[in-house]
C-alpha cells in the first residue's frame, strides 16, 4: 500500500453526507423522553396495601431501605404500621424489592430525574413523598414473577368417608420434607408475632424448621407456650388471617408446622431432654392454681420454672380443661394432649385431679394455705335455647354431650342429630355425632359464611356428609309420648342490614315453619361461668358481665387471686388462655420477687 | 546516542485509558522500554460483597463487572448456579438469553467502534455508533428496564416476558444496522488513517496467544478460531447457524476485522433466535431467596463475551451464601500481563490504541 491511498483518503469523506441531517439521538422540538413501560425508576408504594412487612428492606442488597414510622399510619392488626424509605443514594433499582413485595403494593416508577444540593432529600418514602408516583408506575410485581412462593404444601388428610368411621385423627401432619418445604417459604416478618395473643417466637421457630434444626424449634416454642402440640394441631391461629403471604396467597401453615415440630419429640421424656429446662431452686413460695386447663397449666409450668411450688386442683379426671373435654380425639388425640401435661409435671407441677374447689375442697383453704392463687375455671355451663319442649329426653347441651364422649361414656343419641349453632363446639358435636353413625344436621340462625367456627372445620363437616341449613332460627322441640325428642321445629330467617353497620342481622319469615324429624337436639349457642365455688369471696372478687374483672397483669380485684382463660377473656381459645397463663406468672414472679415496676 | 528514558503515567484519568487505571510506561524518545499497569483504582471487592449476600442478591452486583457488557456475566452466574442445583430453564427463556446475549455484544463493540476510533483520534466514527447504540439500549430498556444495567438474566431464567411488539422492534433494529455498518466501514476500514495507524501494531503472535491463555476476538485475531459458543456451546448456540470470524495478522487491524465480522454474525443470530423463539413459561421460580440454600458443591460456567471467556465460578457450603465466587474474566490477561508485554517496543502513542483493542476492562480486572 502506497502512502497515499486514493479510496482510504476519500472514503471516508462520505461521512459529509450526513452535513446538516439532524441528529437521530435528539428530537426537535425538545421532548423529556419517556421512559419505556417497564422501566426502573423511582419507588412508588401503596400506603393502602402495603402492611409494613419489611421484606424490601430485608432484601434490599445496598441496605437502601429503613422502615420508619410515618404520621397517620398506625399499626393494627396485620400490618407494623411502618413504611419502607428509600435511600435514592444507596439505591441501584434492581427491583428485587418490588419482586419480593408479598402485597404487591410496592413498584417502580417511570420518574428517573431528581437534582438537588440537599442530599438529605434523596430519603424518599415512596408513596408519601411522591403521591404522583401512582399515575406513573411502570416495573410492578406480578404474580407469575413475585418471588413470595404464594402456595402452601398441602395437608394431607383422611378421606371423609374414612374419617366418619373411627376417631382417628383427621390431619395427618407434614412429613419432614414437607414441613421444611413450608417452613421455607415464611419471609420472616414478625407481622404474625404481634397477633397471637402469646406473642410466640413464630418466625424463629419456622426459621429453625427451615434450617433442619427441628430441636431448636421446640425449644423456641417452649418459650411461652408449654401445650404447643396442642396448639399446633386446633389452634385458633389468628397468626395465619395476618400472615403476609395470605394477601395474594396462602398463609404459611404456621399452625401445622408448630405441629410438625411438637410431634418430632414423640414422649413426655424426649420433650424433657429437647427442652432441657432451666428448673430454678425452690424460692418457698406456693402457688394455687384452681383448674388444669390451658391457662392454668401454662402458669403452673412457668412458675415451677421460676422455683415456686405449684399445685393444681382439677375436678376432672384428666388434665387440659376445655381442651381435653371439649375438642373431640379426631382433632386432638388424648395421648398428644397426656404426653405434654406428664411433661409438664415431669418439672415438679402437683395436681390433684378429681377435686372439685367448692366442693371436694373449699376455695377458701386454697386462698389461705397458698401464697398466690391462680384461677383458670373456664366456662364450665352451657346456655339452651329456651325454647318450648327443651326438657324433653334426648335434648341436650353439646358441650355436654362433648364432655361425656371424651370421658369415655356412652350417649344415647339415636340417629337423627340436630346442631344447633354455628361454631366450633357446634361443628364438633356435629361431627362426633356422625362418627357414631348417625343423620347429622346443623341448624344456624345466620349464613354460612357468617359461622364463627373454623373454615376448615366446616368445610371437613361438609365432605363428611353433614347438612348445614342456614338462616334457620329453631322454636320448638317436639316430644314422643315418652318424653322423647320427635322432631325440631324452626323458622327460616331472612338476613336484615343492621342499619348501626354492624353485621346483618336475622328476622323471623312469617309462616316459614318447618319441622325435621329428630332424636336427638343438640344446643350449642355459648356457654358461661360457673363462680358458685368462691363463697364469701364473691365480694372481693369481682365479676363483670360474666367474667373476671382483671387488671393487664392478670391480677383481679383482690391481688393476691390472679386470673385468666375464657372465664377472663371474650375470644375463648386456648391461645389466649395460654397467654393469660404466661402473663399472670410473670406478674406473679414480679410480685413474689419485689420486683413490681 | 541513545535518549535517556523517561517515566511516563498515563491514567487513571486520562481519556486514552479504559477505565480508571494506569500505564507507568519508560520511554526513550518515543518508544517504550518498558510499561507496567497500576490497578487498583476500581476495586469495589464484589467477590466478597457477594458472599455476604444471599444468591439472589448477588445477582443484582454482577453487572458491575462490566458495565458496557453486563448480561454475559449475569447468564453465566445464572447458568453456574442452574448448574450446581440442578434447575432447569425453560426454552423460551434461554432463546431470550441469547438475545440478550447478542444484543449486549452489539451494543458493546459499537462502544468498542467509539473506543478504538477515539484512541486514534477518528472522533466521528464514535460519535456514529456511540448513538446508534442507543437504538440497542432502547431495546433493553423496553425489555428489562434498565438501559445500562439490565439484572434481567437471573437463575431460573429472565425476569420479564417479552413486551409486546418487541420482536418487530429487534427486527427494524437489524435492518437498519445492516445498512448502517456499511458507513462505518467508509469511515473507518477504508480510511488510511485508521489503517496505518492499526496494521502491524501491537503484534501477538499465534504461540504467545495460546502461552498466554489469551481468549475471544484477540485470539481470533491471531487466526486461531476458538469461540465458547462453538466449543462448549451454552443455552441454545448449538442449534444456530453462525460462523466464527478469524483473521490473519494479530495486530490491532486484525482484531478490528474480527469484531467487524461479528457485529454481522450477531444480526444473523438474533434473527435466527426470534424465528426460531418457542413460547411457553420464561422462568422456573426458585425458592423463597431469603431462605434459599444451594446444595454442598461449585459449578463454573462460561459465556463468550466480546473481550473473551467470562466465566463465574462459584462455591457453595450448602447455606444461603455463596461460600466464594469468582470471575474469571479476559481483562486481566489481556489488559494486565499481556498489554505490559505488548506495549515494548511500541510508540507511546498507541497505547490507548492497543488497549482498546485488547478490550482492557478495569472494573472487571479488580473484582
Amino acid at each position: 500500500m502506497s502512502f497515499f491511498d486514493l479510496t482510504g483518503t476519500l472514503k471516508p469523506l462520505t461521512a459529509l453526507k450526513q452535513f446538516g441531517k439532524q441528529p437521530h439521538t435528539i428530537s426537535y422540538p425538545k421532548v423529556k423522553k419517556e421512559a419505556a413501560d417497564r422501566y426502573r425508576g423511582f419507588h412508588y408504594n401503596d400506603l393502602e396495601e402495603c402492611i409494613g412487612c419489611g421484606n424490601c428492606s430485608t432484601i434490599c442488597q445496598n441496605a437502601a431501605i429503613d422502615m420508619i414510622q410515618i404520621e397517620g399510619i398506625d399499626g393494627k392488626k396485620g400490618d407494623s404500621g411502618l413504611r419502607p424509605r428509600v435511600d435514592n443514594g444507596r439505591c441501584c433499582w434492581c427491583a428485587l424489592c418490588v419482586e419480593v413485595c408479598p402485597t404487591g403494593s410496592l413498584s417502580l416508577t417511570k420518574d428517573y430525574l431528581y437534582v438537588s444540593e440537599d442530599p438529605d432529600t434523596f430519603l424518599w418514602t415512596p408513596g408519601v413523598d411522591n403521591p404522583e408516583g401512582k399515575e406513573r408506575v411502570s416495573f410492578t410485581s406480578t404474580g407469575d414473577s413475585s418471588l413470595n412462593v404464594f402456595q402452601r404444601v398441602p395437608m394431607r388428610e383422611l378421606e371423609g368417608k374414612e374419617r366418619v368411621k373411627s376417631f382417628a385423627e383427621v390431619v395427618l401432619g407434614y412429613n419432614e420434607a414437607e414441613a421444611r418445604a413450608e417452613a421455607s417459604r415464611c419471609i420472616s416478618c414478625g407481622i404474625c408475632t404481634e397477633v397471637c395473643p402469646d406473642h410466640m417466637h413464630i418466625p424463629e421457630y419456622i426459621n429453625a424448621i427451615a434450617a433442619g434444626k427441628d430441636d431448636e424449634a421446640v425449644r423456641i416454642i417452649y418459650d411461652n407456650n408449654p401445650l404447643p402440640e396442642m396448639c399446633g394441631k386446633v389452634c385458633t391461629r389468628r397468626c395465619e388471617d395476618v400472615c403476609a403471604l395470605a394477601h395474594r396467597g396462602e398463609p404459611i401453615a404456621i399452625r401445622w408446622l408448630k405441629r410438625y415440630a411438637t410431634e418430632t419429640a414423640v414422649t413426655a421424656d424426649i420433650t424433657h431432654e429437647i427442652v432441657n429446662p432451666v428448673i430454678k431452686e425452690s424460692n418457698g413460695k406456693t402457688v394455687g392454681i384452681v383448674g388444669a386447663g390451658p391457662s392454668g397449666l401454662t402458669a403452673a409450668y412457668y412458675l415451677a420454672l421460676r422455683g415456686y411450688d405449684v399445685t393444681i386442683f382439677e375436678a376432672n379426671a384428666k388434665a387440659g380443661g376445655a381442651t381435653m373435654y371439649g375438642i373431640p380425639k379426631y382433632r386432638l388425640p388424648i395421648e398428644s394432649l397426656d404426653k405434654q401435661i406428664e411433661y409438664i409435671q415431669s418439672i415438679g407441677v402437683k395436681i390433684h385431679f378429681n377435686t372439685k374447689v367448692g366442693k371436694d375442697i373449699t376455695f377458701k383453704e386454697i386462698y389461705e394455705k397458698y401464697d398466690v392463687v391462680f384461677m383458670g375455671v373456664g366456662f364450665p355451663a352451657a346456655w339452651t335455647l329456651g325454647i318450648d319442649g327443651e326438657d324433653a329426653q334426648g335434648s341436650v347441651q353439646a358441650v355436654n354431650y362433648l364432655h361425656a364422649i371424651n370421658s369415655g361414656d356412652k350417649v344415647e343419641i339415636g340417629d337423627k342429630v340436630i346442631v344447633v349453632g354455628g361454631g366450633n363446639v357446634a361443628i364438633d358435636a356435629a361431627r362426633v355425632s356422625k362418627r357414631f353413625g348417625a343423620d347429622v344436621t346443623i341448624l344456624y340462625r345466620r349464613r354460612v359464611e357468617d359461622m364463627p367456627a373454623d373454615w376448615e372445620e366446616i368445610e371437613g363437616a361438609e365432605d363428611e356428609g353433614i347438612h348445614i341449613i342456614p338462616q334457620a332460627i329453631p322454636v320448638a322441640v317436639h316430644k314422643d309420648e315418652n318424653g322423647r325428642v320427635k322432631s325440631l321445629e324452626y323458622v327460616l330467617a331472612e338476613m336484615v342490614p343492621d342499619e348501626r353497620g354492624g353485621r346483618p342481622k336475622p328476622v323471623e319469615i312469617e309462616g316459614s315453619n318447618t319441622t325435621i324429624e329428630a332424636t336427638s337436639v343438640m344446643a350449642a349457642i355459648g356457654q358461661m361461668g360457673d363462680y358458685s365455688f368462691l363463697d364469701e369471696y364473691a365480694e372481693t372478687i369481682k365479676v363483670d358481665r360474666g367474667r373476671f374483672v382483671v387488671n393487664d397483669k392478670q391480677q383481679t380485684t383482690d391481688p393476691k387471686v390472679f386470673a385468666g382463660g375464657d372465664a377472663v377473656n371474650r375470644t375463648a381459645d386456648a391461645i389466649s388462655a395460654i397467654a393469660d397463663g404466661f402473663r399472670a406468672c410473670k406478674a406473679i414472679d414480679e410480685m413474689m420477687m419485689g420486683t413490681e415496676k | 546516542m541513545r535518549d535517556k528514558a523517561t517515566t511516563l503515567y498515563i491514567g487513571p484519568q486520562h481519556p486514552g485509558i479504559t477505565g480508571n487505571m494506569m500505564v507507568k510506561v519508560q520511554v526513550e524518545g518515543d518508544t517504550i522500554i518498558k510499561a507496567r499497569t497500576e490497578v487498583g483504582y476500581l476495586h469495589r471487592a464484589f467477590e466478597k460483597l457477594q458472599e455476604r449476600r444471599n444468591w439472589l442478591q448477588s445477582f443484582t452486583l454482577l453487572c458491575r463487572f462490566c458495565v458496557p457488557e453486563p448480561d454475559p456475566v449475569e447468564e453465566s452466574y445464572a447458568r453456574a448456579v442452574e448448574m450446581l442445583e440442578g434447575r432447569e430453564v425453560p426454552e423460551r427463556a434461554k432463546y431470550i438469553r441469547v438475545l440478550m446475549l447478542e444484543l449486549a455484544r452489539m451494543g458493546s463493540y459499537l462502544l468498542w467502534y467509539g473506543g478504538q476510533n477515539g484512541s486514534l483520534g477518528l472522533y466521528t466514527m464514535g460519535q456514529w455508533s456511540v448513538g446508534d447504540r442507543n437504538y440497542i439500549l432502547d431495546l433493553f430498556e423496553e425489555l428489562t428496564g434498565g438501559r445500562i444495567y439490565h439484572m434481567y438474566i437471573w437463575p431460573g431464567g429472565v425476569r420479564r416476558d417479552l413486551p409486546e411488539g418487541f420482536t418487530d422492534k429487534v427486527l427494524r433494529t437489524m435492518d437498519y444496522f445492516e445498512k448502517r455498518l456499511k458507513d462505518y466501514d467508509d469511515l473507518m476500514f477504508t480510511n488510511t488513517i485508521f489503517q496505518k495507524r492499526t496494521q502491524g501494531v501491537g503484534v501477538i503472535s499465534k504461540e504467545k496467544a495460546v502461552e498466554w491463555g489469551v481468549v475471544g476476538p484477540v485470539l481470533r485475531g491471531c487466526g486461531i478460531k476458538s469461540d465458547i459458543r462453538i466449543d462448549d456451546p451454552y443455552e441454545i448456540y448449538d442449534q444456530l447457524d453462525f460462523e466464527v470470524p478469524t483473521a490473519e495478522g494479530g495486530d490491532i487491524w486484525a482484531r478490528a476485522l474480527v469484531r467487524r465480522a461479528e457485529i454481522r454474525q450477531s444480526i444473523r443470530i438474533i434473527r435466527q433466535v426470534i424465528e426460531k423463539m418457542p413460547s411457553g413459561e420464561i422462568y422456573n421460580k426458585i425458592p423463597n431467596p431469603l431462605k434459599w440454600a444451594l446444595p454442598k458443591g461449585d459449578a463454573y460456567a462460561r459465556t463468550e463475551a466480546t473481550r473473551g471467556e467470562i466465566g463465574m465460578y462459584i462455591v457453595s457450603d450448602g447455606t444461603v451464601n455463596p461460600r466464594r465466587t469468582h470471575l474469571r474474566g479476559a481483562a486481566y490477561v489481556h489488559g494486565v500481563s499481556l498489554l505490559e508485554d505488548l506495549l515494548v517496543g511500541e510508540n507511546v502513542a498507541d497505547i490507548s490504541a492497543i488497549m482498546n483493542s485488547l478490550g482492557t476492562c478495569p472494573p472487571e480486572i479488580e473484582r
